[in-house]
């Protein structure tokens, strides 16, 4: 018998946090314009003391204008993709589920493409209805996922599905009636891209995923007794409305704001949560904060590789988190079923 | 037992003295509760008046053809359901107003299954018993480690510590279970259905532990079960309910009469003492019993 301490969680967090700095060390020195270790080593402690003056303008513009953004914005998405697809996985009991399966990420995409339509100058209503429609969209998913009062988990997959296909047809419709040079945007985001710095800007941004995780992270230990069924879980004290309330709203909030900023990023939510249980288990309590700092490393490391596989031009992030993901999802739904 | 929860005048002195130090602990009394679709509508199912206490050291089994409202009931017990009319006491306080938390201290539910989604340890499993002590986002410390190593010797499961939930048998599952109930230290434990996927020594073995359970550690044995001999011989008392209603509830030998059971369960059965003086229950008729048919099914041999 070995229970979790927060001694071994702090461990473990520390160790995904050093695989984290590699990967962002390695996605500095990749690119159209590659810097060697030694430099970009040379540039972020020059940076980070404050002496702009003695970096290389070249290597400033590259690593603190372009690339080092860009790898927060991937590590924040990422972070919260893959919490909200671990927070799914517990309410829904289902190993399966993930923001972009479920036609979570094209509920917030659709609030997005409404918001950019109509409320352009609203600087805030972009996230605002992202969050919105990824909460009526797991509410609906929800409900067309029970036979007979109970969750099933292959009407639930299949409800997600089939809305994320009618939500993508609303979404066609809307970007037809737009110009040409912003469909061609819209389509790259759509798709998942982490190429526009947001415009709510990163501090903000980190701010408010960090209260999203929190809230779902001070239900941790709940979530691992729903995880055993919600009866037995309210039998053993646990109160489960109000669980399913806080974790339902964090879950959409990180998933729409994650949508909003970088389009629908998919399968992050699935792959990483199932990669920390198999190296951490499934306690929550470790699986939270290691799947964030995971969606953060996979992510970044998604984002590198799509600039980097067919430079000088670049991939969206989904489309490589898709080509990885989706084999591994039949893989897993096939063994699961079998 | 005596469904009032006083002892009888004629008890005498000694029936008197044992209720002082072991008095009722779990008390229903004309609790009854429905089901209905909405507020408007009138209820699909209604669960009629049921009285019946028990002590601690007692172990009580509610029997009943299926759908007869055995487990409302048994949520009833629990404080999931309030009554609709009557009281269901613990120590004196109803468990549908204690808080979540601190009902889940005083009650115990192992549930008919319980699908496990993911891949937990033992361990890990009967530990989550010690949920309603401490906070709510808690790290679990020595002592209920030791707790819950307690829990899974007193069901002789302390071998299956390291595996994992997914990879054991039915009966070594229902172990655990018992087990992450025990850890919750309960005054009353209920079971639902418990021997449903045990052979007939899991059965009797099951049986035999939550007599001991019972004694060893004082509780309140609740037990929904379809086993008529077994409850007969491990059982203090029995509630017996059909299609809603509580046909009788008492020792053994006062419930299980002919002519109860036979409209209990609707079967021609025959009721036996055996040398102890518990009643046993035996099938009457065999092959020339008529059974009914549906004769849009069978047009011919009904005729």
């Amino acid at each position: 018998m070995r229970p979790l301490t927060p001694r071994r969680i702090a461990g473990i967090c520390a160790l995904l946090a050093g695989v984290l700095f590699i990967v962002v060390v390695f996605s500095l020195q990749v690119g159209a314009y590659p810097i060697s270790v030694r430099d970009v080593a040379m540039t972020l402690v020059r940076g980070a003391l404050g002496h702009w003056n003695s970096i290389p303008s070249s290597d400033r513009l590259i690593v603190f204008g372009l690339r080092l953004p860009r790898i927060a914005l991937g590590i924040l998405v990422g972070a919260a993709l893959s919490v909200s697809g671990a927070s799914f996985q517990a309410l829904l009991r289902n190993p399966l589920a993930d923001p972009y399966v479920l036609g979570v990420s094209s509920g917030a995409a659709l609030g997005a493409i409404l918001a950019l339509v109509w409320l352009q100058r609203f600087p805030w209503a972009m996230q605002g209805l992202a969050f919105l429609g990824a909460l009526a969209t797991i509410a609906a998913v929800y409900f067309l996922g029970r036979r007979k009062g109970q969750l099933d988990s292959a009407t639930l997959l299949l409800a997600g599905i089939i809305t994320a296909s009618f939500l993508s047809a609303i979404i066609m419709f809307l970007m037809t009636t737009v110009s040409g040079r912003d469909m061609r945007g819209m389509a790259f985001w759509l798709m998942g891209d982490l190429g526009t710095a947001p415009a709510i800007g990163l501090g903000f941004l980190f701010f408010i995923l960090l209260i999203g995780i929190g809230a779902i992270y001070t239900t941790s230990s709940d979530l691992n007794l729903i995880l055993t069924g919600e009866q037995e879980a309210h039998h053993l004290g646990v109160n489960v409305p109000r669980v399913k309330l806080v974790v339902y709203a964090s879950a959409s909030l990180l998933t729409g704001l994650a949508v909003s900023v970088s389009g629908a990023i998919g399968y992050v939510g699935l792959l990483v949560p199932h990669v920390m249980r198999m190296l951490f288990g499934s306690d929550y309590r470790v699986l939270i904060p290691a799947s964030a700092i995971g969606g953060a490393i996979a992510v970044a490391l998604a984002d590198t590789l799509a600039r980097t596989v067919v430079a000088p031009t670049e991939l969206p992030v989904g489309a490589v988190t898709a080509a990885i993901g989706a084999p591994v999802f039949i893989y897993l739904l096939r063994r699961r079923l079998a | 037992m005596s469904t009032q929860g006083i002892p009888a005048p004629n008890a005498g002195r000694d029936a008197a003295a044992d209720w002082m130090q072991n008095p009722v602990r779990l008390l229903v009394e004309q609790a009854s509760y429905a089901y209905s679709a909405s507020d408007r509508d009138a209820p699909d199912f209604t669960l009629g008046p049921v009285t019946f206490s028990a002590r601690q050291r007692e172990v009580v089994g509610i029997l009943g053809p299926n759908a007869s409202g055995k487990s409302t009931l048994l949520r009833l017990l629990s404080g999931e359901f309030k009554p609709l009319s009557g009281r269901v006491e613990l120590d004196g306080k109803p468990p549908s107003q204690l808080p979540l938390r601190e009902r889940a201290q005083r009650i115990a539910m192992v549930h008919q299954e319980s699908a496990l989604t993911f891949p937990l340890r033992v361990w890990e499993y009967v530990l989550q018993g010690r949920y309603p002590y401490g906070r709510r986002l808690r790290f679990e410390n020595e002592a209920d480690c030791l707790m819950a190593e307690n829990a899974l010797a007193q069901v002789g499961a302390k071998a299956l510590l390291d595996r994992r939930m997914d990879q054991l048998s039915g009966g070594e599952g229902q172990r655990v279970i018992l087990a992450r109930a025990l850890a919750q230290q309960p005054l009353l434990l209920l079971l639902d259905e418990p021997t449903q996927h045990l052979d007939i020594g899991g059965k009797v073995e099951l049986m035999r532990r939550l007599r001991k359970l019972a004694e060893g550690n004082r509780y309140t044995v609740v037990v929904v079960t379809h086993e008529l001999n077994l409850a007969a011989e491990f059982f203090d008392s029995i509630v017996l309910v059909q299609r809603g209603k509580c046909l009788a509830s008492g020792k053994p030998a006062d419930v299980y009469r002919r002519e109860l059971l036979e409209q209990a369960f609707e079967t021609e059965l025959d009721v036996e003492m055996n040398a102890s003086g518990k009643p046993r229950v035996i099938l009457r008729g065999g092959e020339e019993t008529e059974i009914a048919e549906d004769s849009a099914e069978t047009p011919k041999e009904s005729q």
